[in-house]
């Protein structure tokens, strides 16, 4: 796996885009994590850390009902939902606190969408005593209550953020403005691999934990690398997080996973590497939701944690370099694929997660029999089960467009759900 | 201010209107003002009077805004300013034609200031000609740091046009001197640790600061970011070579009134700044 240039470029993406105040604090970090990463202390302590604390290793477990659904094809989900906090997010807090402690750092602040990586921040902020600003856009703090509230509860401060879309990007700029304004004292945690260098290169440092295991996983599981690697991609933590460890295969296809919202004709979706160009935001060159003027559009998906208008520029780099496959799935996908894997497996993934599921039925039923896949379950849905029951009530409620977005998933399950029985029978 | 107003008969170069414009007001005993105004706030019409009425309040140089929707060194005056402007329908090509509209009417160099991606999407080379054609001297673009702008600030060079750097308090040894080797036109030194924005109080150290960078740098120095008063303007003025004022201005552009009863207001408050900035 490639290390970015000295300047954090990833082919012609990534780099600091940031104003010169905050480039002598974001050198201070590079040095700090090019340091922490060789030193045996930080990493004894971080891995203990992430065993005692943390509860990885996550498994690698056999969905056997998925298996048989889609064909005879092997699915393996990598249980990121497991984790403590219930995502993936907390393997990049826990190293990013401990790296802001050896900084010397007093102050944590971080921005959120669904609010997971709020969580992750604040619980590590709170195993370690340091206060925590947790921004949030003001549609995001409406739409993920649970979570905004969770974060009170370990201590931190929740800051809605009313400007623009109220969704993460709003919070990603008002979380950078803090940190020019707080500099010296304060470490901001970034949860995705975007913004300025270091951070795509840290944040996938920190998750790439999830590959390396998924990688020993199925070696000893299977006794062979999957044929496909599937993750949903927001700003894409989770998918560099399995993908790095896979990188070197070329035999192993690299699927990344976007929101496609209400669709991708319909300009309301999340899917900048599919639909975005190039361009700059929250310190980074990569691909980008934008006007014809360069101004950042709004992205939409059902899933909080998706609905960013930009994306980690590793990402970027490995889809023009052809290496990454991209998929995406609608909202009613998600939705449908969340209740079919709560059916066929007993898991409830997060809505993000539930994307991957989506698109990883489909590459299943074309590998069929013989083939392996891994998806990447990075979090658990009980953050989003209310916004689920809402969503499938008016479902219910509205059968017209439904229809015309293609056919439900039918579930191995016999006994079909109330709201399938009450759509049918329109 | 009658040098503001010379006709353009013979358009200079840029680097050399605002050599010339600093120069000036040196020889006055005057420290430069700076004032800024975001393009098309709350229309372009309005945002072209409210430059002239800067000129006409004896501004010694213009920034105009180009809105951007995400303005991460911005505070909440200016970020509201370009959603203003934004949901006006201002594009990059209009803050062109603003800077040219300004240009027929004013010697007065001109800086734009904006984000580096509506450039980007504009066309780096497209945008850059057609910042020269429109007499523009000067960019300010404070997401572009010296480490991502070699190309962008040849291809500026080459037509004329000066990429401003900025320094902050928390700029190194080694990053100022760097910046002051590749410094065109002026160096905005950035007031405080924080966003753009006015401020009741600057910090003490400011003065051993800037008398550090200057002594250092081969362009003049100007300082922003927080100045609102004319007692500020007095405090500072024999610190630097100029003084931006910005959030102060687009207030006063923001309170209601007619196009004409803002644009005397912003006259008269430009020109209790420019009487400030008298270092005798």
């Amino acid at each position: 796996m490639a290390r970015p240039d000295a300047a954090g470029h990833f082919g012609p993406y990534g780099g600091r885009y940031v104003p010169e105040t905050l480039v002598p604090a974001l050198d201070e970090l590079t040095a700090a994590w090019e340091e922490a990463r060789r030193d045996p202390v930080f990493q004894a302590e971080l891995q203990e850390l992430l065993t005692r604390y943390a509860g990885r290793p996550t498994p690698l477990g056999e969905a056997r009902r998925m298996s048989a659904e889609v064909g005879g094809c092997r699915v393996l989900l990598k249980r990121e939902d497991l984790c403590h906090t219930g995502a993936h997010k907390v393997n990049n807090t826990l190293g990013q606190v401990l790296l802001a402690r050896r900084m010397g750092k007093k102050r944590i602040i971080a921005e959120t969408g669904a609010g997971q990586h709020g969580v992750a921040t604040a619980t590590a902020a709170a195993l370690f005593g340091l206060p925590c600003d947790v921004y949030m856009g003001a549609l995001d703090v409406e739409r993920q209550a649970l979570n905004v509230f969770r974060m009170q509860l370990l201590g931190a401060r929740v800051v809605p953020v009313e400007a623009g879309s109220r969704t993460l990007k709003d919070a990603m700029n008002e979380a950078i403005r803090d940190w020019v304004t707080n500099v010296g004292d304060t470490h901001y945690i970034i949860g995705s691999v975007a913004g300025p260098h270091p951070y795509p290169a840290l944040v996938r440092d920190l998750q790439r934990v999830i590959g390396d295991e998924a990688r020993r996983q199925v070696q000893e599981h299977a006794g062979r690398l999957p044929d496909a690697v599937v993750a949903c991609v927001g700003g894409g933590s989770n998918a560099m997080g399995i993908f790095t460890a896979f990188v070197g295969d070329p035999a192993v296809k690299l699927v990344g996973v976007e929101a496609a919202g209400h669709g991708l004709s319909t300009g309301r979706h999340g899917a900048a590497l599919a639909k975005g160009r190039p361009g700059v935001l929250h310190g980074s060159k990569s691909y980008l939701l934008q006007d014809a003027d360069g101004q950042i559009a709004e992205a939409h998906s059902i899933s909080a944690g998706l609905d960013y208008p930009g994306v980690g520029p590793e990402l970027s780099f490995l889809k023009d370099q052809g290496r990454l496959t991209l998929m995406q799935a609608t909202d009613d996908e998600a939705l449908d694929a969340l209740q079919y894997l709560a059916r066929t497996e007993g898991i409830i993934p997060a809505l993000e997660s539930a994307h991957a599921v989506a698109a990883a039925r489909k590459v299943a039923r074309k590998l069929g029999s013989g083939g392996l896949v891994i998806v990447n379950v990075s979090g658990r849905g009980d953050k989003d089960v209310e916004q689920v029951r809402r969503a499938l009530a008016e479902r219910a409620a509205v059968p017209g467009p439904r229809k015309a977005a293609g056919r439900p998933p039918r579930p191995p399950a016999r006994r079909a759900s109330a709201t399938r029985t009450a759509r049918r029978s329109k | 201010m009658s040098a503001a107003r010379r006709s353009s008969a013979a358009p200079a170069a840029a680097p050399d209107r605002i050599a010339r414009a600093f120069a000036t007001a040196r020889e006055r005993g005057e420290a430069a003002l700076v004032t800024y105004v975001m393009g098309g706030d709350p229309d372009l019409v309005t945002s072209l009077e409210m430059a002239l009425a800067c000129v006409r309040g004896g501004a010694d140089l213009l920034e105009i805004g180009v809105p951007f929707s995400d303005p991460i060194a911005d505070g909440p005056t200016i970020q509201r300013a370009a959603e203003r402007s934004l949901a006006a329908g201002t594009t990059v090509a209009q803050c062109l034609a603003l800077a040219a509209a300004v240009r027929e009417r004013s010697q007065t160099p001109i800086a734009l200031m904006g984000y580096v991606n509506p450039m980007l999407a504009y066309g780096e080379e497209r945008f850059l000609d057609d910042c020269a054609k429109a007499g523009v001297d000067a960019l300010i673009v404070p997401d572009l740091p010296p480490e991502e702008a070699g190309r962008f600030g040849d291809l500026a060079r080459a037509r004329g046009v000066a990429l401003v750097f900025l320094l902050a308090p928390t700029s190194t040894p080694a990053r100022r001197a760097a910046a002051c080797a590749a410094a065109r036109g002026f160096l905005y030194y950035v007031s405080v640790a924080g966003v753009t924005g006015a401020r009741k109080a600057l910090p003490a150290d400011l003065a051993p600061r800037l008398a550090a960078i200057r002594a250092e740098s081969p362009v003049p120095v100007v300082i922003g970011f927080g100045i609102s008063t004319p007692a500020q303007a007095k405090a500072l003025a024999p610190l630097a070579d100029g003084l931006v004022v910005g959030s102060a201005i687009v207030n006063r552009i923001a309170e209601p009134g007619s196009r004409k009863a803002r644009a005397e207001r912003v006259e008269r408050y430009v020109r209790s700044l420019k009487r400030a900035t008298r270092r005798r």
